[in-house]
């Protein structure tokens, strides 16, 4: 449908001002000192700066370092994306169903969203704790001593379990949303066809989530990739020796504590390189989705 | 928009009147369902609650015997510790500066970022101009690559404009992603011509139907994005730790490292005071997503469309 628009020379540039200055200052400007400085070595804004070509690139690549978070980088971010899809679709399909308390249901899970992902990693340590955490004594049991910030994988396991539990209520929200949209048509229509609940979900009730579910793929992605900074932060305890951490973090950390930033930089560039082809891939998928609509 | 809406109130009590009777017969899906949802909120619950029970009780204790399950009793020393103790090198910061502080983040923050949008998104939706596609795919463009990305070069950037320690700095650079924009221009495409063409017979000029009838209609849609902005900002941990290195600028989420450093050294941990700071930092945003539960739902759900 064609909008009925106004016409006029500077009104619209005037409206628009304030939000492409912001963006030409604090984020086109950085984005281009972001390139730029992947091909120097040293730091450009002190002066003696090299021009390297590719070599930020290639070292930063080539590490054994930068292999070794990017795999636990992909492990996590799959996982955790995956964990919190498929328990907050597990949740919202029973708090769809019952009659009596959903509400307060709806209450208590969706309460983490609100927390800040440091506030959960804070949380975490603490469960997690060698001395004082009663999820270590409770694995204790059955004969597992997790050391959390010693051990490179129980540390790992730390992090997706906190990152997870932060991000199921998002997923439970979106996921009973949706579920309350299907119209009573269709679900008295599916009931009359079908009568085991666990098929009619798979075949008519999960279908129409598809786009939901795609969405909630693509921000637990990115989710999973940048803003669990705050959590990783929080359980390395600010000394990331030998425990995990992911690309986000590792560019913070060379740029930061390292003073790499040529290395910073390639390793930023690769990560935008990262999100534009997954947002390009989103793209694809949304068009396909279109017909169903 | 309002189509929906009905559809979905209609949906879900019919949803609740019909199918009753049949499911006696499947009593077991009920209690199925009873117990997953409990699982799930002791698991997302719990936690939380055994954070805060701990916070009340004497770190020494906590330090011997683990975390806690039942009441201390040093709620209100160890909390009034954690509000007015002035700590930090300078000795300045109180939890009460903090929590000032992430107030000034998160209001400035949404509200920042309402406006900025609102103005942006109509100038899009409502005006043809030579440059309107352009704008629009570099408006697009910032939701592609977040903060964290380019977190060092967006520090050079603040820091050659003066503007590390105030709270511009803080605020400003947060609000250039443009997420607040596409909800207003998806809202906006959804008000009907008709609204523009009468406000044309009356003689209002763009700015009045903008200033009279667009803000007045997209008020709860405001107060929706106002509720998730002030989250998010509120929220904020990489940027404000790289922002503020003047303590009097701390706000609580990044009080919360501060803490985490001060634990380390310790022989024995101030836990309970750790746990009191985390609290205090999950009170405000917990509490605005469920008084305006309803609204900020709507709102969070908007996005997918």
């Amino acid at each position: 449908m064609e909008k009925s628009q106004f016409q006029n020379p500077w009104f619209p540039y005037l409206l628009l001002l304030p939000q492409m200055g912001i963006i030409a200052v604090f984020f086109l400007w950085p984005a281009a000192e972001a390139i730029k400085s992947s091909f120097y070595l040293e730091d450009p804004f002190f002066g003696n700066a090299t021009f390297v070509g590719l070599d930020n690139y290639r070292d930063a690549l080539s590490a054994s370092d930068y292999k070794r978070t990017a795999w636990f980088t992909a492990i996590f971010t799959v996982l955790v994306s995956v964990l919190s899809l498929a328990l907050g679709l597990m949740l919202a399909v029973s708090a769809d169903r019952v009659l009596r308390g959903q509400s307060t249901y709806k209450t208590l899970l969706m309460w983490v969203y609100a927390i800040a992902p440091p506030v959960a990693g804070l949380i975490g340590v603490m469960l997690f704790d060698q001395h004082i955490g009663p999820l270590v004594d409770f694995v204790a049991i059955f004969g597992w001593e997790m050391r959390v910030g010693v051990n490179y994988w129980d540390t790992g396991l730390a992090m997706i379990i906190v990152s997870t539990w932060k991000q199921v209520p998002y997923c439970f929200i979106f996921f009973l949303s949706g579920l309350q949209s299907i119209p009573t048509s269709v679900k008295e229509a599916a009931k009359v066809d079908c009568r085991s609940e666990t098929r009619r979900f798979w075949s008519i009730t999960f279908p129409l989530l598809a786009p939901t579910t795609f969405f909630l793929m693509i921000l637990n992605i990115t989710y999973a990739m940048f803003e669990t900074f705050g959590t990783i932060d929080l359980i390395v305890k600010d000394q990331p020796g030998n425990s995990p951490v992911t690309l986000v973090y590792k560019v913070y950390r060379d740029g930061f504590r390292g003073n790499d930033l040529g290395g910073s930089s390639a390793q930023s560039v690769i990560l935008m390189i990262i999100v534009l082809l997954l947002t390009i891939v989103q793209f694809r998928l949304i068009e396909k989705r279109v017909h169903y609509n | 928009m309002a189509t929906t809406e009905l559809d979905q109130t209609g949906t879900t009590t019919a949803a609740r009147a019909k199918p009753a009777p049949s499911r006696k017969s499947f009593g077991g899906v009920r209690i199925y369902d009873h117990v997953v949802l409990w699982l799930g909120v002791f698991l997302m619950m719990g936690p939380l609650v055994v954070a805060f029970t701990t916070s009340s009780f004497d770190h020494v204790l906590i330090h011997r015997q683990g975390m806690q399950f039942g009441w201390g009793g040093q709620f209100a020393e160890t909390y009034s510790t954690v509000l007015n103790q002035q700590g930090g090198f300078t000795g300045e910061v109180t939890g009460w500066l903090m929590t000032k502080n992430s107030f000034i983040l998160g209001i400035g923050f949404a509200v920042g970022k309402i406006v900025i949008s609102m103005l942006a998104a109509y100038a899009i939706v409502y005006f043809r101009f030579p440059f309107a596609t352009a704008a629009f795919w570099i408006i697009f463009l910032t939701l592609l690559l977040p903060l964290e990305v380019r977190i060092l070069p967006s520090y050079e950037v603040v820091q050659q404009l003066g503007l590390v320690n105030t709270y511009t700095g803080l605020i400003v650079p947060l609000i250039a992603s443009a997420t607040g924009t596409f909800f207003f221009r998806q809202f906006f495409k959804s008000i009907p011509n008709e609204l523009l063409e009468a406000a044309r017979i009356d003689g209002a000029n763009a700015w009045r139907f903008l200033i009279d009838i667009l803000v007045p209609l997209s008020k709860t849609m405001m107060a929706a994005i106002f509720i998730i902005m002030f989250v998010v900002g509120w929220n904020q941990y990489l940027w404000p730790t790289l922002m503020t290195t003047d303590e009097t600028y701390f706000t609580l989420v990044r009080g919360i490292k501060q803490v985490m450093q001060s634990m380390i050294g310790a022989d024995i941990p101030k836990y309970n005071e750790a746990l009191a700071m985390a609290m205090l930092a999950m009170v405000p945003p917990v509490a605005i997503i469920l008084i305006f539960q309803r609204m900020f739902i709507k709102g969070l759900v908007e996005q997918e469309k």
